[in-house]
């Protein structure tokens, strides 16, 4: 498994504290949410740690990092862009939540044609006004289904759960923060 | 559809509501109709006592069997390597578009299908195809074009060119299974003469091993199975020569066929069976009615029947069993499912068919050409048989030649000829590699020529495939593991599933889409699939693929995309549904090729 | 007593008797093996290929494996959990498994033996198979996305029922469980929701209806404990303590 190298040392000669960026594909949010439940360890992991992009941050363009935790699956275009320009930018990148890891609920529109989906929601929806299936070029296209993020690019870790527990999130960052086995108890463990 | 009733029921009357000869009634709706009707399965449902939807599990199991009508003219073309090599794919290509077809679909008129099937045993002399059932030889462009026109006009198949249907023995080399001929009887007269106790005793010091290529002890199996106290037992000749590449008992099934069923009644007479079943594969219906004859002849000679030879209680008789398209079926627990009419899954062992085999009796399953070694060494004795071979491997072994040589066919050869030897003697030239013992055999390239045909080292069934130094051997591999993926039974996940991802990644090699790590995925998904499957198949599945890699390594690493990652599926062609939805095909609206990245992830600058 | 015959289960003796497999014997000295397609109240099947273990250098399945004198076992080596976890991937992969979607989830055994095994992800390319839902029947729904293929529906239908309900078509990875009725439905089936087959189900494929989410979030099966504490070696103590009493 891809391990954390050491902390570079900036211009002034000071060591830099590593950088962790994170961003929601096709999810909810709720990973997110679960990290901010980690309540006042967050003072802790900022003593340890800058954040880069992240909708906690508001930065919109991922840096050079050492940590990208990824929410979501990959639903559209932009998910791919984005999810390549965190691999680009991250020394590890971890696959947060049952989405992420496996697709989770958004991929259960792979059941369906793409056609099927878009027709339900924009033309037969229930109050639906001037029914079109949208085609502004601002709009990310929708791949054909949704994939989990490790079928796109390459991921070192996964972070299982619908959303990981805040321990979860908190152990897995101690661990590597550490420069640790990750290892998690069985109650750390689950899949929604 | 009146008639479809009468047909099912006389059937059924025929066979006596027999549940055991559900596969084989629905081979016979299937050739009658091209497809099994819903009513065919409720008559059997009722009829059989057996509930519908068990019914369609077998429909469904068996290539053959189709729910869905298929043409008049239902046309499958052999798709083995070998096949390929013969270019059967673009005469596919070429009666498609003469008949206006696509492959796999019927045409609008009912007139016709166009689809592939897994090697069908003509590798001598494809390509070939079969046409409801029956096998046509030597495809070419000339054939095609005929083959077109006869469908076009309706020309029923009987008054097809009889030389379309012809299959030669072509046998290019004999030694003592071949040359030496006996009497009909005389093997059954051995029997008589020295007792069962005797002939088990020459049959164990004559060193034969089963043929099939695991090559167990034939006398050890006889013996086993006689000393299983039953009131029942059973002889199975299995002839569902499915491993691509073999096609030996295609010719001992065509010309000694007197010689097999003498092995079998050898056999009987042992082991105290009364009654004995061909397992004929599917593909094999041409030799159908010629086996029936031959074994109407034997009754008439009282060389099967009540009291064979006039041995008062000495009874047995044979029953031809047709299989479906189901390479499992070789598996001899499989073929057992498929002979009592289910699926062909593999059952668990132990216990094993010589104590619980056809319908949970003793049974003994032996290939066909064990069946007619077994009767000549009752007649010309075990010196015979062993003072040719070597010391593991005694006799000889029929090795089924295709591919890259001047001469393919059946070469018979004493076991531990070499590699070299049988490539000069079939006039192969700059061979790259031979495939010995099928799909499921060993990649063996040329410094490892030196080797030899025998159980103790390279064991084989008898196929024998050449590839020259011009073959791309991963066309080899792409083929074989479509075949395991396409005949993987599915009981078992690790075959069920694990043939499947390799199938996906060897087809991303194939592409260029792979890298070191999709290779390492394909080694590790072999050694689950090898070390935990089930049975044999998903044993040896993944074999081509290991094999190869270990072996033949520059057929993938030329084609490795030079990054550390590329991703599991066509990412811009997954919004192609997109793009055809919306009308765009702006910028946006497509996902570039990722620029190169290094194996840590990050920009190469 | 000296005559007990054994066999070493990683290093410890395992007793048994004539008939056992390996895992019998297993479950009954309270030694978990992993399974899914077994379940001691059936026969055994050898499908799931989860329980593997290693005998002498070669992989077999302990539910059908005879137990023999000597044998020596590997149940936990990292070799052997780690091709477990190999094939419940596959079977993660094979199937639409949304965990979060799912009333069996927290007391689903596939779920649990791949906590057991601490699998973090299916690691291999999903296959998102089509599969339907069946909410035909009054009482009972089949969502075929959650189906392993393990049978054990077919045979508790077959052997315990004695209603032949399910029964498995298809080949290869086109294997599929399908139902016994004349529209395919489970609604004009002749499944009972007190079937045995009902209940039997390993995963959330069948599932009864009206009874949705009952378990709250931390007091289900798996939740706290392991399957290889609260699963069929608890069921197999219990067994042993009711004979006791």
């Amino acid at each position: 498994m891809t391990e954390m190298t050491d902390n570079t040392v900036n211009e002034s000669g000071e060591k830099q504290k590593p950088r962790i960026a994170t961003a929601a594909l096709c999810g909810c949010f709720g990973c997110h949410m679960s990290f901010l439940d980690i309540d006042e360890r967050i003072l802790q992991l900022v003593e340890l740690v800058e954040f880069d992009r992240s909708p906690i941050t508001d930065i919109k363009e991922v840096g050079p990092c050492d940590i990208g935790l990824i929410e979501g699956g990959v639903a559209n275009a932009e998910n791919v862009e984005v999810l390549r320009d965190f691999r680009r930018h991250c020394k590890i990148l971890v696959a947060v939540g049952a989405c992420a890891v496996n697709g989770g609920v958004p991929a259960m529109r792979n059941q369906f044609e793409l056609k099927e989906c878009l027709v339900e929601a924009y033309i037969n929806g229930i109050g639906v006004e001037n029914p079109q299936i949208p085609d502004d070029p601002e709009i990310p296209l929708l791949l054909d289904k949704v994939h989990p993020v490790h079928e796109v690019v390459k991921i070192d870790y996964f972070l299982p759960g619908c959303p990981p527990s805040a321990d979860t999130l908190w152990t897995f960052l101690n661990e590597i923060l550490a420069g640790e086995e990750i290892t998690f108890p069985y109650s750390l463990i689950h899949y929604d | 559809m009146k008639n479809i009733e009468n047909f099912v029921s006389e059937l059924l009357s025929a066979t006596e509501n027999a549940p055991e000869l559900l596969l084989q009634d629905l081979c016979a709706i299937q050739q009658r109709y091209s497809y099994i009707p819903e009513n065919a399965v409720e008559i059997l449902a009722s009829k059989l006592n057996l509930p519908a939807v068990q019914i369609y599990g077998v429909i469904d199991f068996y290539s053959f069997l189709h729910r869905k009508a298929r043409g008049t003219f239902d046309i499958l073309f052999s798709d083995n390597i070998t096949d390929r090599m013969l270019g059967n794919q673009s005469l596919i290509d070429s009666l498609c578009e003469k008949l206006d077809i696509e492959p796999g679909t019927p045409r609008i008129d009912g007139r016709v299908t166009v689809s592939v099937t897994s090697c069908t045993g003509i590798c001598d002399q494809g390509p070939a195809l079969l046409v409801n059932g029956m096998t046509v030889s030597g495809l070419n462009e000339e054939r095609i074009s005929k083959i077109a026109e006869l469908i076009e006009e309706d020309t029923p198949l009987s008054d097809w060119p009889a030389s379309f249907f012809v299959v030669e023995d072509n046998i290019q080399r004999s030694d003592i299974l071949l040359d030496d001929k006996i009497i009909n009887g005389s093997a059954i007269e051995s029997l008589q003469k020295n007792g069962s106790d005797a002939l088990l005793e020459i049959l164990e010091q004559s060193g034969l091993r089963g043929r099939g290529g695991a090559g167990f002890k034939t006398a050890l199996k006889w013996r086993f199975c006689r000393d299983t106290d039953s009131d029942q037992h059973y002889v199975v000749c299995n002839a569902d020569e499915g491993e691509p590449g073999t096609f030996k008992d295609r010719i001992l099934l065509n010309s000694y066929a007197d010689n097999v069923c003498e092995g079998m009644t050898l056999c009987a007479g042992i082991i105290g069976a009364k009654k004995g079943y061909i397992y004929l594969r599917g593909e094999y219906r041409y030799l159908l009615d010629d086996l029936e004859q031959t074994l109407q002849k034997r009754r008439d000679a009282n060389l099967l029947g009540k009291n064979i030879c006039g041995h008062e209680g000495f009874d047995f008789d044979i029953d031809i069993h047709l299989g479906a398209g189901a390479y499992i079926c070789g598996e001899e627990s499989s073929l057992i499912e498929s002979l009592e009419g289910k699926r062909g899954i593999p059952r668990k062992r132990p216990p094993f068919p010589v104590t619980n085999g056809f319908c949970n009796q003793p049974t003994v399953v032996n290939n066909v050409e064990t069946f007619v070694a077994a009767a000549k060494i009752a007649v010309f004795g075990a010196d015979w048989y062993g003072s040719v071979g070597s010391s593991e491997s005694t006799g000889t072994k029929l090795l089924s030649i295709s591919g890259d040589c001047a001469r393919p066919g059946i070469y018979e050869y004493p076991f531990g000829v070499s590699i070299e030897q049988v490539l000069e003697d079939c006039g192969a030239h700059d061979t790259q590699a031979v495939q010995v013992a099928g799909a499921a055999g060993s990649t063996v390239p040329a410094q490892e020529f030196h080797r030899s045909i025998a159980f103790e080292d390279l064991s084989t069934g008898g196929s024998f495939m050449i590839f020259n130094q011009q073959r791309d051997m991963l066309e080899m591999v792409q083929n074989f593991c479509h075949f395991f993926c396409h005949e993987s039974c599915g009981f078992c996940t690790p075959c069920r599933v694990g043939g499947a991802l390799m199938k996906d990644l060897v087809d991303k090699v194939m592409v260029g889409h792979a890298t070191h790590n999709d290779l390492k995925e394909m080694e590790n998904i072999g050694q689950i699939m090898q070390q935990n499957s089930h049975c044999g198949l998903g044993v040896t599945a993944p074999k081509p693929v290991l094999d190869t890699l270990e072996k033949f390594p520059q057929i993938y690493m030329q084609r490795l995309a030079n990054r550390g990652f590329e991703p599991a599926f066509d990412l811009d062609a997954a919004l192609e549904e997109s793009r055809q939805i919306t009308g765009r095909d702006d910028a946006e609206a497509h996902i570039e090729y990722e620029p190169l990245l290094n194996t840590a992830g990050q920009d190469e600058s | 007593m000296s005559t007990e015959k054994t066999f070493k289960l990683d290093g410890k003796s395992i007793p048994f008797q004539d008939g056992d497999t390996i895992m019998d014997a297993a479950l009954r000295a309270g030694e978990y093996i992993p399974h899914l397609c077994h379940n001691p109240e059936f026969a055994p099947h050898g499908s799931c290929r989860v329980c593997i273990v290693d005998v002498n250098g070669r992989h077999m399945s302990a539910c059908t494996l005879p137990a023999a004198e000597g044998l020596e076992v590997d149940n936990s080596s990292e070799r052997i959990m780690e091709q477990r976890r190999n094939i419940l991937q596959m079977l993660f992969v094979e199937g639409n498994h949304v965990c979060p979607g799912c009333e069996k989830s927290g007391a689903c055994q596939l779920q649990a033996v791949a906590y057991y095994t601490r699998m973090l992800s299916p690691h291999y390319t999903h296959f998102f198979p089509k599969r339907s839902v069946d909410a035909s029947h009054p009482d009972i729904a089949i969502d075929f996305n959650r189906c392993i293929l393990c049978e054990l529906c077919v045979r508790a239908s077959r052997d315990v029922d004695k209603k032949n309900v399910f029964s498995i078509t298809g080949r290869g990875l086109e294997s599929r469980l399908v139902i016994n009725s004349a529209s395919g439905k489970l609604g004009n089936s002749a499944l009972s929701a007190s079937d045995k087959a009902v209940s039997v189900c390993p995963v959330g494929a069948i599932l009864p209806k009206h009874v949705g989410y009952d378990q709250p979030i931390g007091d289900r099966l798996y939740d706290n404990k392991p399957i290889s504490v609260v699963g069929d070696v608890a069921s197999a103590n219990n067994q042993q303590e009711n004979a006791n009493d």
